[in-house]
Protein backbone atom coordinates (compact mmCIF):
# COMPACT_ATOMS: atom_id res chain seq x y z
CA UNK A 1 0.00 0.00 0.00
CA UNK A 2 2.67 2.46 1.08
CA UNK A 3 4.68 1.74 -2.05
CA UNK A 4 1.76 2.62 -4.31
CA UNK A 5 0.96 5.78 -2.36
CA UNK A 6 4.62 6.69 -2.88
CA UNK A 7 4.27 5.89 -6.58
CA UNK A 8 1.30 8.29 -6.85
CA UNK A 9 3.28 11.03 -5.07
CA UNK A 10 6.25 10.33 -7.31
CA UNK A 11 4.11 10.68 -10.46
CA UNK A 12 2.83 14.02 -9.19
CA UNK A 13 6.33 15.18 -8.28
CA UNK A 14 7.71 14.33 -11.72
CA UNK A 15 4.62 15.93 -13.29
CA UNK A 16 5.14 19.15 -11.29
CA UNK A 17 8.83 19.27 -12.15
CA UNK A 18 8.17 18.60 -15.85
CA UNK A 19 5.47 21.28 -16.09
CA UNK A 20 7.67 23.84 -14.35
CA UNK A 21 10.61 22.97 -16.59
CA UNK A 22 8.76 23.03 -19.93
CA UNK A 23 6.44 25.89 -18.80
CA UNK A 24 3.34 24.01 -19.91
CA UNK A 25 -0.03 25.56 -19.00
CA UNK A 26 -1.11 22.23 -17.42
CA UNK A 27 -1.19 21.52 -13.69
CA UNK A 28 1.47 19.13 -12.36
CA UNK A 29 -1.07 16.59 -11.05
CA UNK A 30 -2.71 16.30 -14.50
CA UNK A 31 0.74 15.60 -15.96
CA UNK A 32 1.21 13.05 -13.15
CA UNK A 33 -2.05 11.41 -14.19
CA UNK A 34 -0.77 11.13 -17.76
CA UNK A 35 2.44 9.58 -16.43
CA UNK A 36 0.65 7.00 -14.27
CA UNK A 37 -1.65 6.24 -17.20
CA UNK A 38 1.37 5.62 -19.43
CA UNK A 39 2.84 3.31 -16.78
CA UNK A 40 -0.39 1.29 -16.54
CA UNK A 41 -0.54 1.04 -20.34
CA UNK A 42 2.95 -0.45 -20.41
CA UNK A 43 2.21 -2.81 -17.51
CA UNK A 44 -1.21 -3.70 -19.01
CA UNK A 45 -2.94 -4.17 -15.63
CA UNK A 46 -3.77 -2.34 -12.40
CA UNK A 47 -2.05 -3.77 -9.28
CA UNK A 48 -4.60 -4.58 -6.52
CA UNK A 49 -2.92 -2.38 -3.92
CA UNK A 50 -2.75 0.59 -6.31
CA UNK A 51 -6.46 0.10 -6.90
CA UNK A 52 -7.10 0.16 -3.13
CA UNK A 53 -5.09 3.36 -2.62
CA UNK A 54 -6.75 5.15 -5.54
CA UNK A 55 -10.21 4.09 -4.37
CA UNK A 56 -9.49 5.56 -0.93
CA UNK A 57 -8.49 8.87 -2.52
CA UNK A 58 -11.28 9.02 -5.10
CA UNK A 59 -14.14 7.83 -2.91
CA UNK A 60 -13.83 11.09 -0.94
CA UNK A 61 -12.85 13.32 -3.85
CA UNK A 62 -15.45 15.99 -3.16
CA UNK A 63 -14.20 16.45 0.43
CA UNK A 64 -10.91 17.71 -0.99
CA UNK A 65 -12.63 20.79 -2.48
CA UNK A 66 -14.05 21.97 0.84
CA UNK A 67 -10.99 24.00 2.01
CA UNK A 68 -10.78 25.97 -1.27
CA UNK A 69 -14.55 26.48 -1.33
CA UNK A 70 -14.48 27.93 2.16
CA UNK A 71 -12.29 30.69 0.66
CA UNK A 72 -15.55 32.34 -0.45
CA UNK A 73 -15.54 34.07 2.95
CA UNK A 74 -12.65 36.27 1.77
CA UNK A 75 -14.70 37.57 -1.19
CA UNK A 76 -18.07 38.18 0.44
CA UNK A 77 -17.60 41.96 -0.03
CA UNK A 78 -16.84 41.77 -3.74
CA UNK A 79 -19.67 39.29 -4.27
CA UNK A 80 -22.09 41.72 -2.62
CA UNK A 81 -21.45 44.09 -5.57
CA UNK A 82 -21.27 41.67 -8.47
CA UNK A 83 -23.32 38.94 -6.76
CA UNK A 84 -26.29 38.97 -9.12
CA UNK A 85 -24.19 39.07 -12.29
CA UNK A 86 -21.91 36.33 -10.99
CA UNK A 87 -24.74 34.04 -9.83
CA UNK A 88 -26.66 34.43 -13.08
CA UNK A 89 -23.52 33.84 -15.15
CA UNK A 90 -22.58 30.73 -13.16
CA UNK A 91 -26.03 29.13 -13.18
CA UNK A 92 -26.93 29.85 -16.83
CA UNK A 93 -23.47 29.04 -18.17
CA UNK A 94 -23.18 25.82 -16.15
CA UNK A 95 -26.61 24.50 -17.15
CA UNK A 96 -26.06 25.44 -20.81
CA UNK A 97 -22.53 23.99 -20.98
CA UNK A 98 -23.60 20.64 -19.47
CA UNK A 99 -26.49 20.41 -21.95
CA UNK A 100 -24.49 21.45 -25.03
CA UNK A 101 -21.49 19.22 -24.28
CA UNK A 102 -23.61 16.20 -23.33
CA UNK A 103 -25.92 16.45 -26.34
CA UNK A 104 -23.04 16.98 -28.78
CA UNK A 105 -21.01 14.09 -27.37
CA UNK A 106 -24.03 11.77 -27.41
CA UNK A 107 -24.96 12.73 -30.98
CA UNK A 108 -21.38 12.20 -32.21
CA UNK A 109 -20.81 8.88 -30.43
CA UNK A 110 -24.28 7.47 -31.21
CA UNK A 111 -23.57 7.71 -34.94
CA UNK A 112 -20.23 5.96 -34.69
CA UNK A 113 -21.47 3.45 -32.11
CA UNK A 114 -24.43 2.62 -34.37
CA UNK A 115 -22.14 1.95 -37.31
CA UNK A 116 -19.97 -0.33 -35.25
CA UNK A 117 -22.94 -2.24 -33.90
CA UNK A 118 -24.19 -2.74 -37.44
CA UNK A 119 -20.83 -3.94 -38.66
CA UNK B 1 -16.69 30.90 41.59
CA UNK B 2 -16.85 27.31 40.42
CA UNK B 3 -18.57 28.49 37.24
CA UNK B 4 -15.83 31.01 36.52
CA UNK B 5 -13.07 28.44 36.84
CA UNK B 6 -14.83 26.16 34.38
CA UNK B 7 -15.23 29.01 31.92
CA UNK B 8 -11.57 30.04 32.14
CA UNK B 9 -10.72 26.39 31.67
CA UNK B 10 -12.80 26.15 28.51
CA UNK B 11 -11.30 29.39 27.23
CA UNK B 12 -7.77 28.10 27.80
CA UNK B 13 -8.56 24.89 25.97
CA UNK B 14 -10.14 26.89 23.11
CA UNK B 15 -7.10 29.16 22.80
CA UNK B 16 -4.85 26.13 22.82
CA UNK B 17 -6.90 24.26 20.21
CA UNK B 18 -7.31 27.27 17.90
CA UNK B 19 -3.55 27.51 17.62
CA UNK B 20 -3.24 23.91 16.47
CA UNK B 21 -4.04 22.81 12.91
CA UNK B 22 -5.94 19.83 14.33
CA UNK B 23 -9.03 21.89 15.21
CA UNK B 24 -9.74 23.16 11.69
CA UNK B 25 -8.69 19.90 10.09
CA UNK B 26 -11.19 18.03 12.27
CA UNK B 27 -13.82 20.70 11.70
CA UNK B 28 -13.45 20.26 7.92
CA UNK B 29 -13.92 16.49 8.19
CA UNK B 30 -16.90 16.81 10.54
CA UNK B 31 -18.59 19.46 8.35
CA UNK B 32 -18.16 17.31 5.25
CA UNK B 33 -19.46 14.18 6.94
CA UNK B 34 -22.44 16.10 8.28
CA UNK B 35 -23.05 17.28 4.70
CA UNK B 36 -22.73 13.70 3.45
CA UNK B 37 -25.17 12.50 6.13
CA UNK B 38 -27.79 15.09 5.13
CA UNK B 39 -27.22 14.34 1.42
CA UNK B 40 -27.77 10.60 1.97
CA UNK B 41 -30.73 11.12 4.29
CA UNK B 42 -32.35 13.20 1.55
CA UNK B 43 -32.07 10.26 -0.85
CA UNK B 44 -28.89 11.66 -2.48
CA UNK B 45 -30.82 14.68 -3.72
CA UNK B 46 -28.21 16.41 -5.95
CA UNK B 47 -29.40 19.84 -4.77
CA UNK B 48 -28.17 19.04 -1.24
CA UNK B 49 -24.56 18.79 -2.37
CA UNK B 50 -22.29 17.78 0.55
CA UNK B 51 -19.55 20.27 -0.46
CA UNK B 52 -22.10 23.09 -0.44
CA UNK B 53 -23.41 22.10 3.00
CA UNK B 54 -19.87 21.80 4.39
CA UNK B 55 -18.79 25.19 2.98
CA UNK B 56 -21.88 26.98 4.32
CA UNK B 57 -21.38 25.39 7.75
CA UNK B 58 -17.65 26.19 7.86
CA UNK B 59 -18.01 29.80 6.68
CA UNK B 60 -20.74 30.36 9.31
CA UNK B 61 -18.58 28.89 12.09
CA UNK B 62 -15.49 30.86 11.04
CA UNK B 63 -17.41 34.15 10.79
CA UNK B 64 -19.14 33.62 14.16
CA UNK B 65 -15.90 32.72 15.95
CA UNK B 66 -13.99 35.51 14.19
CA UNK B 67 -11.46 33.10 12.70
CA UNK B 68 -9.52 34.22 9.61
CA UNK B 69 -9.36 32.09 6.47
CA UNK B 70 -5.56 31.92 6.86
CA UNK B 71 -5.90 30.39 10.33
CA UNK B 72 -8.51 27.95 9.05
CA UNK B 73 -6.34 26.96 6.08
CA UNK B 74 -3.39 26.06 8.30
CA UNK B 75 -5.46 23.06 9.38
CA UNK B 76 -7.44 22.51 6.18
CA UNK B 77 -4.34 22.47 3.96
CA UNK B 78 -3.78 18.79 4.78
CA UNK B 79 -7.09 17.95 3.10
CA UNK B 80 -6.44 20.41 0.27
CA UNK B 81 -3.05 18.81 -0.37
CA UNK B 82 -4.64 15.46 -1.27
CA UNK B 83 -6.24 17.01 -4.38
CA UNK B 84 -2.96 16.44 -6.24
CA UNK B 85 -2.58 12.71 -5.50
CA UNK B 86 -6.33 12.22 -6.12
CA UNK B 87 -5.96 13.81 -9.56
CA UNK B 88 -3.05 11.49 -10.33
CA UNK B 89 -5.11 8.44 -9.36
CA UNK B 90 -7.79 9.37 -11.91
CA UNK B 91 -5.40 7.55 -14.26
CA UNK B 92 -6.83 4.25 -12.99
CA UNK B 93 -10.51 4.64 -14.04
CA UNK B 94 -9.22 6.27 -17.23
CA UNK B 95 -6.98 3.27 -17.97
CA UNK B 96 -9.85 0.84 -17.33
CA UNK B 97 -12.15 2.68 -19.75
CA UNK B 98 -9.56 3.60 -22.34
CA UNK B 99 -10.90 1.22 -25.00
CA UNK B 100 -14.10 3.34 -25.02
CA UNK B 101 -12.14 6.59 -25.04
CA UNK B 102 -10.12 5.54 -28.07
CA UNK B 103 -13.25 4.61 -29.99
CA UNK B 104 -14.69 8.11 -29.48
CA UNK B 105 -11.54 10.19 -30.07
CA UNK B 106 -13.08 12.48 -32.72
CA UNK B 107 -16.32 12.96 -30.77
CA UNK B 108 -14.22 13.81 -27.71
CA UNK B 109 -12.15 16.40 -29.58
CA UNK B 110 -15.19 18.18 -31.05
CA UNK B 111 -17.25 18.08 -27.84
CA UNK B 112 -14.30 19.27 -25.79
CA UNK B 113 -13.51 22.30 -27.95
CA UNK B 114 -17.17 23.31 -28.15
CA UNK B 115 -17.74 22.81 -24.43
CA UNK B 116 -14.55 24.61 -23.44
CA UNK B 117 -15.25 27.72 -25.53
CA UNK B 118 -18.93 27.71 -24.58
CA UNK B 119 -18.19 27.46 -20.85
CA UNK B 120 -15.91 30.51 -20.80
CA UNK B 121 -17.69 32.66 -23.39
CA UNK B 122 -21.20 32.25 -21.98
CA UNK B 123 -20.16 33.00 -18.40
CA UNK B 124 -18.12 36.08 -19.37
CA UNK B 125 -20.84 37.40 -21.70
CA UNK B 126 -23.57 37.08 -19.07
CA UNK B 127 -21.40 38.69 -16.36
CA UNK B 128 -20.59 41.55 -18.77
CA UNK B 129 -24.24 42.04 -19.79
CA UNK B 130 -25.27 42.27 -16.14
CA UNK B 131 -22.66 44.93 -15.45
CA UNK B 132 -19.94 43.03 -13.55
CA UNK B 133 -16.53 44.70 -13.29
CA UNK B 134 -13.69 43.76 -15.65
CA UNK B 135 -11.77 41.95 -12.91
CA UNK B 136 -14.83 39.84 -12.08
CA UNK B 137 -15.42 39.09 -15.78
CA UNK B 138 -11.84 37.87 -16.20
CA UNK B 139 -12.01 35.87 -12.98
CA UNK B 140 -15.15 34.02 -14.11
CA UNK B 141 -13.70 33.05 -17.54
CA UNK B 142 -11.91 29.85 -16.48
CA UNK B 143 -14.69 28.82 -14.04
CA UNK B 144 -15.10 25.33 -15.52
CA UNK B 145 -11.41 24.49 -15.22
CA UNK B 146 -9.83 22.62 -12.30
CA UNK B 147 -8.80 25.12 -9.60
CA UNK B 148 -4.98 25.30 -9.89
CA UNK B 149 -5.05 25.85 -13.68
CA UNK B 150 -8.00 28.24 -13.48
CA UNK B 151 -6.13 30.36 -10.95
CA UNK B 152 -3.08 30.51 -13.22
CA UNK B 153 -5.17 31.56 -16.23
CA UNK B 154 -6.99 34.20 -14.19
CA UNK B 155 -3.75 35.65 -12.89
CA UNK B 156 -2.14 35.85 -16.33
CA UNK B 157 -5.13 37.82 -17.68
CA UNK B 158 -5.32 40.24 -14.75
CA UNK B 159 -8.12 38.59 -12.75
CA UNK B 160 -8.21 37.68 -9.06
CA UNK B 161 -6.89 34.11 -8.60
CA UNK B 162 -8.52 33.63 -5.19
CA UNK B 163 -11.89 34.82 -6.54
CA UNK B 164 -11.46 32.43 -9.46
CA UNK B 165 -10.88 29.55 -7.01
CA UNK B 166 -14.20 30.32 -5.33
CA UNK B 167 -16.04 30.64 -8.68
CA UNK B 168 -14.51 27.33 -9.79
CA UNK B 169 -15.76 25.56 -6.66
CA UNK B 170 -19.19 27.22 -7.02
CA UNK B 171 -19.36 26.03 -10.64
CA UNK B 172 -18.37 22.53 -9.52
CA UNK B 173 -21.11 22.46 -6.89
CA UNK B 174 -23.68 23.83 -9.35
CA UNK B 175 -22.61 21.37 -12.02
CA UNK B 176 -22.73 18.43 -9.63
CA UNK B 177 -26.12 19.54 -8.31
CA UNK B 178 -27.85 20.57 -11.55
CA UNK B 179 -25.85 18.65 -14.19
CA UNK B 180 -27.50 15.23 -13.75
CA UNK B 181 -30.99 16.82 -13.75
CA UNK B 182 -30.21 18.86 -16.89
CA UNK B 183 -28.70 15.87 -18.72
CA UNK B 184 -31.74 13.74 -17.95
CA UNK B 185 -34.08 16.58 -18.98
CA UNK B 186 -32.44 17.02 -22.41
CA UNK B 187 -32.25 13.26 -22.96
CA UNK B 188 -28.54 12.46 -22.59
CA UNK B 189 -28.65 8.83 -21.41
CA UNK B 190 -25.26 7.49 -22.50
CA UNK B 191 -22.91 7.24 -19.46
CA UNK B 192 -19.81 8.29 -21.38
CA UNK B 193 -21.52 11.45 -22.70
CA UNK B 194 -22.99 12.28 -19.29
CA UNK B 195 -19.58 11.94 -17.65
CA UNK B 196 -17.82 13.91 -20.36
CA UNK B 197 -20.30 16.79 -19.99
CA UNK B 198 -19.88 16.75 -16.19
CA UNK B 199 -16.08 16.85 -16.37
CA UNK B 200 -15.97 19.58 -19.03
CA UNK B 201 -18.38 21.78 -17.09
CA UNK B 202 -17.72 20.98 -13.45
CA UNK B 203 -14.10 19.66 -13.33
CA UNK B 204 -13.24 17.60 -10.23
CA UNK B 205 -16.47 18.13 -8.30
CA UNK B 206 -18.44 16.99 -11.34
CA UNK B 207 -16.06 14.04 -11.63
CA UNK B 208 -16.56 13.16 -7.96
CA UNK B 209 -20.29 13.07 -8.56
CA UNK B 210 -19.90 11.06 -11.79
CA UNK B 211 -17.65 8.52 -10.05
CA UNK B 212 -20.30 7.94 -7.38
CA UNK B 213 -22.81 6.96 -10.05
CA UNK B 214 -20.94 5.02 -12.71
CA UNK B 215 -17.33 4.07 -13.48
CA UNK B 216 -17.61 4.82 -17.22
CA UNK B 217 -19.06 8.25 -16.43
CA UNK B 218 -16.27 8.81 -13.90
CA UNK B 219 -13.53 7.92 -16.37
CA UNK B 220 -14.89 10.18 -19.10
CA UNK B 221 -15.41 12.96 -16.58
CA UNK B 222 -11.82 12.74 -15.35
CA UNK B 223 -10.58 12.75 -18.94
CA UNK B 224 -12.75 15.77 -19.81
CA UNK B 225 -11.48 17.61 -16.74
CA UNK B 226 -7.84 17.14 -17.77
CA UNK B 227 -8.46 18.00 -21.43
CA UNK B 228 -10.53 21.07 -20.61
CA UNK B 229 -7.77 22.38 -18.34
CA UNK B 230 -5.38 22.13 -21.27
CA UNK B 231 -7.80 23.55 -23.87
CA UNK B 232 -8.89 26.54 -21.76
CA UNK B 233 -5.32 27.32 -20.70
CA UNK B 234 -4.40 27.67 -24.37
CA UNK B 235 -7.60 29.11 -25.88
CA UNK B 236 -8.75 31.65 -23.29
CA UNK B 237 -5.56 33.79 -23.15
CA UNK B 238 -5.42 33.60 -26.97
CA UNK B 239 -9.05 34.71 -27.42
CA UNK B 240 -8.65 37.45 -24.80
CA UNK B 241 -5.62 38.93 -26.55
CA UNK B 242 -7.32 38.70 -29.97
CA UNK B 243 -10.54 40.43 -28.94
CA UNK B 244 -9.56 42.85 -26.22
CA UNK B 245 -6.04 44.01 -26.98
CA UNK B 246 -4.41 45.27 -30.12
Amino acid sequence: MLNYLTLIFLCQLIGEAFVAFVELPVPGPVMGMVLLFAGLSVRRSVPDDLDTVSRALLSNLSLLFVPAGTGIMVHLGLLANDGLAVSAALVVSTVATVAVTGLLMQALTAKRGGNQDDA
Amino acid sequence: MMHETVQTGIQDVWVYLSASPLLHLTLTLVAYQAGMWIYKRAGMNPLLNPVLIAVVALVSILLVTGTSYETYFEGAQFVHFLLGPATVSLAIPLYRQFHRVRKSALAIAISLLTGSIFASASAMAIAWLLGAGTQTIISIGPKSVTAPVAMGISESLGGLPSLTAVLVIATGILGAALGPLVLTAVGVKDWASRGFAMGTTAHGIGTARALQVDEVAGAFSGLAMGLNALATAILLPLAWSLFFQD
